[in-house]
């Protein structure tokens, strides 16, 4: 069972997997990676580098949902 | 005298006091513009020399262009193709219940004169597109995007940096909220963030979906105050900052933006250097309904009499069935079907339902991939079956 780290995801904590991606964070929050841009401590991850983009204790992500309504 | 429809903008009439470029009226009617020490005459004379173009006359459109039109905004020009409907009323703002199947360019100009009659509105009664996106925008100070899709939204953006307009950005979704300042001379741009558009149908419209009415009303005014502050060279506006806005929980969040150095058309070696099919770009049209995937509201009614078996399915949301359904009609939200698939027999037939027939083909493919062969979605949702079949089923 792999330890559990603590991430800031939208100014809230949460606890994942120590080896989770990116894109098992979206896949956690039950969110489609093409919905959303993802900033991880500041940096944009473009779609394809989520799955490789390793989580950390501590890090900070910022997830912006397409919003087109006018 | 007075010409109603246009005014006369800095006229003698009723004197003006010399070298303020204000007439006596202008200067009482922005008496609380010109003390303010941020604004004052040379404020007041920007803006009234100001031109600002917005993208669609809706949900932003509607309270930018009276905040603008009030402030004193010279030219205040709007492009629109659509008419006034009913579910527009509820958020839309500038147009009246009077103007309920007039043109919205119509509705918003009569009220924006009546509202300040020293504000010259120009109109464009077409769709912006990448063929005269660059001739209607071109020789604005400032672009507002109130447009509701996403092609419209790249168009906007891609126009802006190509004529170097700062790009005034909105956008909403239910009780969520987005507003920035784009494409200023140095700044990103909406693609150094959104750099690839989400595929088509993932992202609910706003009649899909739903949008609480105030919520453009808070981000058509920041996007009005942005454009003020870009006119009048005061204060710190958006360029850099995407501002995030939660309605439900009154939350305002901020996320510093960055120039993509890599970004298509604006970054160091742009590969976007005109305007592209922005339809293409976006995804829209690129999956073509399978054949026999849908049904018309008449032929269902039809084969309703003949095949007693035939199961409807209504994805909709539970607040949306209460509005009206299907008798007979069983409801599973689209969010629930893939754990509710074995209420329903894989050997029938089934019709999905949703509002327009955007959801109900989402769930076809759950559903294709889930085994069931005979499905088919119902084609522009229970609105078409409220239109062509059944009057009594209210349309909303």
């Amino acid at each position: 069972m792999p330890e559990a780290i603590t991430v800031v995801v939208n100014g809230e904590e949460r606890r994942v997997g120590a080896q989770a991606s990116l894109l098992d964070l979206l896949a956690l929050l039950e969110l489609d990676p093409r919905g959303v841009v993802v900033e991880l401590n500041r940096e944009i991850v473009r779609r394809p580098q989520l799955g490789e983009k390793t989580l950390h204790d501590g890090d900070r992500v910022e997830l912006v949902h397409f919003v087109g309504g006018g | 005298m007075r010409d109603a429809r246009y005014g006369n903008p800095g006229s003698g009439a009723g004197g003006s006091a010399p070298g303020l470029g204000l007439s006596h009226e202008e200067i009482l009617r922005y008496s609380r513009h010109l003390i303010l020490p941020e604004v004052g005459t040379a404020g007041q004379r920007r803006l009234k020399a100001a031109r600002v173009v917005l993208v669609g006359a809706g949900g932003l459109g509607s309270p930018a262009s009276l905040y603008l039109g009030a402030a004193g905004v010279g030219t205040v020009a709007l492009v629109d193709f659509d008419a006034v409907d009913e579910t527009n009323l509820q958020r839309q703002i500038i147009h009246g219940t009077s103007m309920v199947g007039k043109s919205k360019l119509v509705s918003a100009e009569l009220r924006l004169k009546d509202l300040n009659p020293h504000v010259r509105v120009e109109t464009f009664d077409e769709r912006l597109t990448s063929e005269n996106a660059l001739q209607v925008l071109r020789g604005f100070d400032v672009v507002v995007d109130g447009s509701d899709n996403f092609p419209t939204r790249y168009l906007v953006n891609d126009a802006c940096v190509l004529l170097g307009i700062p790009y005034v950005y909105g956008s909403i979704f239910r009780f969520a909220g987005q507003a920035s300042v784009f494409a200023a001379e140095g700044a990103p741009c909406y693609r150094c963030l959104f750099r690839d558009p989400p595929p088509p149908g993932l992202i609910p419209s706003c009649a899909e979906a739903g949008v609480l009415g105030v919520l453009p009303g808070v981000i058509g005014s920041i996007q009005a105050l942005e454009a003020i502050k870009l006119i009048i060279r005061q204060g710190d506006t958006l360029i850099g900052r995407l501002l995030l806005f939660d309605a439900l929980k009154l939350e305002f969040r901020e996320l510093t933006l960055r120039k993509d150095p890599d970004c298509p058309v604006c970054g160091d070696d742009p590969t976007v250097r005109e305007l592209i099919d922005y339809e293409a770009f976006c995804g829209a049209g690129a999956e073509p309904a399978r054949e026999g995937a849908e049904v018309t509201a008449e032929q269902l009614a039809q084969e309703r009499e003949e095949n007693p078996d035939l199961v409807l399915v209504d994805v909709r949301e539970p607040q949306e069935w209460e509005i009206c359904h299907i008798q007979d009609s069983v409801l599973i939200p689209l969010g629930q079907l893939p754990d509710r698939l074995g209420e329903l027999d894989g050997h029938g037939d089934l019709v999905t339902i949703c509002h327009y027939g955007v959801r109900s083909m989402r769930a076809l493919e759950i559903l294709g991939a889930a085994g069931f062969s005979k499905v088919r979605s119902l084609r522009g949702g229970i609105a078409s079956w409220a239109e062509n079949v059944d009057s009594s089923v209210p349309r909303y």
